[in-house]
């Protein structure tokens, strides 16, 4: 069956290579089998959490950023949100995002009561405007973070993501859940109550 | 049928696969044949006994026994039965319980259609699966007990999530579940080949029908939870790329592959180590897909309890599992002998390609599924990758494949020349050039038109190799009749499956198209959508047997005539205070209108619904060609060369050996 004749030295020498090559998977799996013991056992000593995307921003000014227009909607920088006398909502979308869609409803009825600044990540111009075309715009001021570099220093994790500015330009609230969810909503309301909103 | 017994019988189950997967193996070892004979008796008493435990625990939930803590979560008095049912795998005991209970079918099944195996072979065979299922036997028996007690018993449980209350999803789990277990059959015969050191023809002849019958349960599960997604999310959407989805497209694209280079090694004797190198890692792929979403480690909407000291409990479960068939690959493969030679131009040359492909988009699924826990593991990063990643890594690995789908099957064996097989693709590359020119004018996007054009492409080049392997239009019609009953039906069944993936790349393709539109409207006021006129005409509430619903009625009409009326609704449920959209889809077989409710607003006399439309041109085919791929699946395991016949190895060392 054997193809090739082989003397039996040359033979030995090609299985031990042969024996090396085939162990890099065992080897692959390995790696892998202690990576995740160690996110096992840093998810029960509290010291590894993949769930959790709140604690990065929380608390701090918003990072330094400036954003190009995103039609229908006026860019903005961080110092627009800095220089504001009352809370706006930061809220990150894209077109290309379910969640964000199915987001909309409540953001047009949460933005009679609360300015909602947005930021289409990772997505095309057109797209973007396409999508507020037909789902309705509930943002006061859009801007276009077309490769996604704004929303790293913001700590997004995934689309949809809201932000609460209070005054001053500080992020007193962070949820990586869409807003059509009314837990999220509430503790969105608690949020707002306290820095003085409405 | 006390819960007590459930569990006594699962430990009775545990005790038989540990003498399953002890007493065979070393039977086989000291080729003592008494000791490989009671093999089959073995896996069908443990199957016996896992089905008992599993009846136990139906029968707690169907008589709604809340001091099993089990239901207790997970169920209440007014629940529908088919949900009590279905409810005893929707959870993770549940779950596992039915998972082990697979794995118990399955040893069965070789036990039971592996008659004609060496019985060396299938004593090893059954051994492995019989140490796989003791390994899960022992987790549920240890971390996650089905028939777990409280004391003292509430009246009432606590219920089910609503969105599980479907009856899509009441099959979904047994179906998925069957096609990820039932890669474990073709696992343990890799494992056996490696401890016999033999792969051959005939091995690739057993291994086939065992991965096509798993991969055809995979298909349906898949296609299933795809379309769970679709009509109960109620997003519109159908695949969001998510860990828990990613885990089961994973299994499938390796598992595609094995089938593919299964058929390299029963017909031409290359291809061995990899296939078996496949099998492996198919399963493998199976079981840490589970392991990732039980323990937790990736993060997904589908929410099972995560608890990461069972986490630890399977890792080390796969590590032994793994690890070990990993470590004999390396160790027993390089002796394995190398097989036939073979031109790049061949039949073998095309499924090579195929194989490189699938295991390309295959890596690419894993690095995005993986990402985000290993850069939070070692940068401390929390990131996400979502659906631009997925679609612009995938869909360029995806084209080559749907081109060489399409010649691939007509290339003869060994060596082959291009020039003849293209001449014979003449119609289908016309076909193909006309469809790329409708969808040029109805489609846009590139990769839209692109996929659309491959997809008419895999389906006319399909067409084409059945059509002449009957020899359509070159002999009489009664002649190409006696050729299609001495056709195999495992060529048929090909051919029906490339078909198959045609029609979802093709819905898929078209979908892409979809409009949506969210409105918010006053009773009696319409919206125009893809030409059609939607026009909510009332709002009612109504109760429901757990529930009570808000449900719309909306008249669709095209050019004036009524197309259809739907009634979407939103139901909210007292017991776990949640509610649910149903979403009403009317279907053409072309497109799906679709419709839901949203939220009521503004004053009681006059209130204003928000309705989400949407238009998805082709939407049912993606889930139909799923549903052709498995029936080609279905037929190929028709095929009487699957079963008898061939499977009888060549008079060799086996015969001799066991003497």
């Amino acid at each position: 069956m054997n193809s090739e004749e082989v003397s039996p030295g040359d033979d030995r020498k090609s299985v031990t290579r042969r024996r090396l090559l085939l162990g890099v998977p065992m080897v692959g799996a390995g790696v892998c089998g202690v990576a995740f013991w160690k996110m096992l056992s840093g998810m029960q000593a509290g010291s590894f959490n993949p769930h959790d995307i709140n604690a990065p921003v929380t608390g701090r000014p918003v990072p330094d950023f400036t954003l190009p227009d995103q039609p229908p909607g006026t860019g903005f920088a961080a110092a627009d949100l800095k220089a504001l006398t009352a809370p706006v909502l930061v809220n990150f979308f894209a077109s290309w995002c379910i969640p964000c869609i199915a987001e909309m409803e409540a953001l047009l009825a949460l933005q009679k009561h609360l300015p909602i600044w947005g930021i289409a990540y990772k997505d095309k111009i057109e797209n973007a405007t396409g999508l507020l075309k037909h789902a309705g715009n509930p943002y006061s001021r859009i801007g276009s973070d077309r490769n996604g570099r704004v929303a790293i220093d913001w700590g997004v994790s995934g689309v949809p993501e809201s932000f609460l500015i209070a005054p001053g330009g500080l992020i007193v609230w962070h949820s990586a859940a869409g807003l059509d969810n009314s837990e999220v909503r509430d503790g969105l309301n608690a949020a707002l109550k306290a820095v003085g909103g409405r | 049928m006390s819960p007590e017994l459930g569990r006594f019988a699962l430990a009775l189950a545990c005790v038989f696969a540990l003498a399953q997967a002890i007493l065979p193996i070393w039977g086989a070892r000291r080729r003592d044949r008494r000791l490989m004979a009671i093999a089959p008796g073995l896996a069908i008493g443990q199957l016996i006994a896992l089905l008992a435990s599993f009846l136990c625990l139906v029968n707690a939930a169907v008589t709604n026994d809340f001091s099993v803590s089990n239901i207790l979560e997970n169920s209440s008095v007014t629940k529908p039965l088919l949900y009590k049912i279905s409810g005893v795998w929707g959870n993770h005991e549940g779950s596992v319980l039915l998972w082990t209970l697979i794995l118990g079918l399955c040893g069965a099944a070789v036990a039971a259609f592996g008659r004609n195996l060496p019985s060396a072979l299938r004593a090893r065979v059954i051994g492995v699966l019989g140490g796989v299922a003791a390994g899960f036997e022992l987790f549920c028996l240890i971390t996650s007990d089905p028939f777990d007690r409280v004391w003292p018993a509430p009246l009432d449980g606590q219920g089910m999530n609503p969105l599980l209350q479907d009856p899509g999803l009441a099959f979904h789990p047994p179906i998925l579940y069957t096609g990820y277990v039932g890669f474990a059959v073709p696992f343990a015969f890799a494992i056996a080949a490696l401890m016999e050191g033999r792969v051959d023809a005939a091995w690739g002849r057993w291994v086939r029908p065992w991965a096509v019958a798993a991969w055809a349960f995979l298909t349906c599960g898949i296609a299933l939870g795809s379309w769970w997604s679709y009509y109960v999310l109620g997003w519109g959407g159908y695949w969001f790329w998510d860990p828990v989805e990613n885990a089961s497209l994973i299994p499938w694209l390796s598992g595609t592959a094995l089938m593919h280079s299964a058929i390299v090694v029963e017909k031409r004797e290359a291809l061995k180590i990899w296939t078996v190198l496949l099998a492996i890692g198919t399963f493998s792929f199976s079981l840490s897909g589970t392991f990732l979403v039980r323990s937790g480690i990736l993060n997904s909407v589908h929410a099972f309890a995560q608890d990461p000291a069972r986490g630890i409990f399977i890792l080390a479960l796969l590590g032994v599992v793994i690890g070990g068939s990993l470590a004999l690959f390396a160790w027993r493969a390089p002796s394995l002998t190398t097989g036939g030679l073979f031109a790049p131009v061949s039949r073998e040359g095309s499924l090579v390609l195929n194989n490189i492909l699938l295991c390309s988009i295959c890596a690419v699924v894993l690095t995005g599924t993986m990402y985000p826990p290993f850069m939070s593991l070692l940068f401390g990063k929390t990131i996400s990758v979502g659906k631009p990643f997925f679609d612009a890594a995938t869909i360029p690995l995806a084209i080559p494949l749907f081109i060489f789908m399409g010649f691939g099957p007509m290339l003869p064996w060994k060596r082959a020349q291009l020039w003849p097989v293209m001449k014979r693709l003449w119609v289908a590359a016309l076909a193909t050039l006309a469809a790329f020119a409708v969808t040029m004018i109805g489609l846009s996007g590139l990769l839209p038109i692109l996929c659309a054009t491959l997809a008419v492409w895999v389906i006319t080049s399909s067409l084409t190799d059945l059509a002449g392997r009957l020899g359509l239009f070159r002999v009489s019609l009664g002649q190409s009749f006696q050729r299609a009953k001495s056709l195999p039906r495992s060529a048929f069944g090909a051919g029906l499956a490339h078909i198959g993936v045609g029609v979802s790349v093709l819905g898929l393709a078209v979908m892409s198209q979809a409009q949506h539109k969210i409105v918010e409207v006053h009773v009696g006021q319409s919206e125009q959508l893809a030409g059609y006129e939607w026009t909510l005409t009332g709002v009612r509430n109504v109760p429901g047997p757990n529930y009570t619903a808000m449900e719309a009625t909306i008249e669709i009409r095209h050019d004036g005539h009524l197309v259809t009326v739907m009634h979407p609704s939103k139901r909210s449920f007292n017991t776990q205070n949640q509610t649910t959209t149903e979403v009403s889809i009317h279907t053409n077989g072309l497109a799906d209108l679709y419709g839901v409710i949203g939220d009521k607003h503004g004053p009681d006399d006059n209130p204003t619904y928000v309705l989400r439309l949407h238009y998805n041109p082709l939407a049912p085919w993606m889930w139909f060609g799923a549903l052709i791929m498995a029936m080609g699946g279905a037929l190929s395991l028709s095929d009487r060369r699957m079963r008898v016949g061939a499977p009888r190895r060549a008079v060799a060392s086996d015969v001799v050996a066991a003497e």
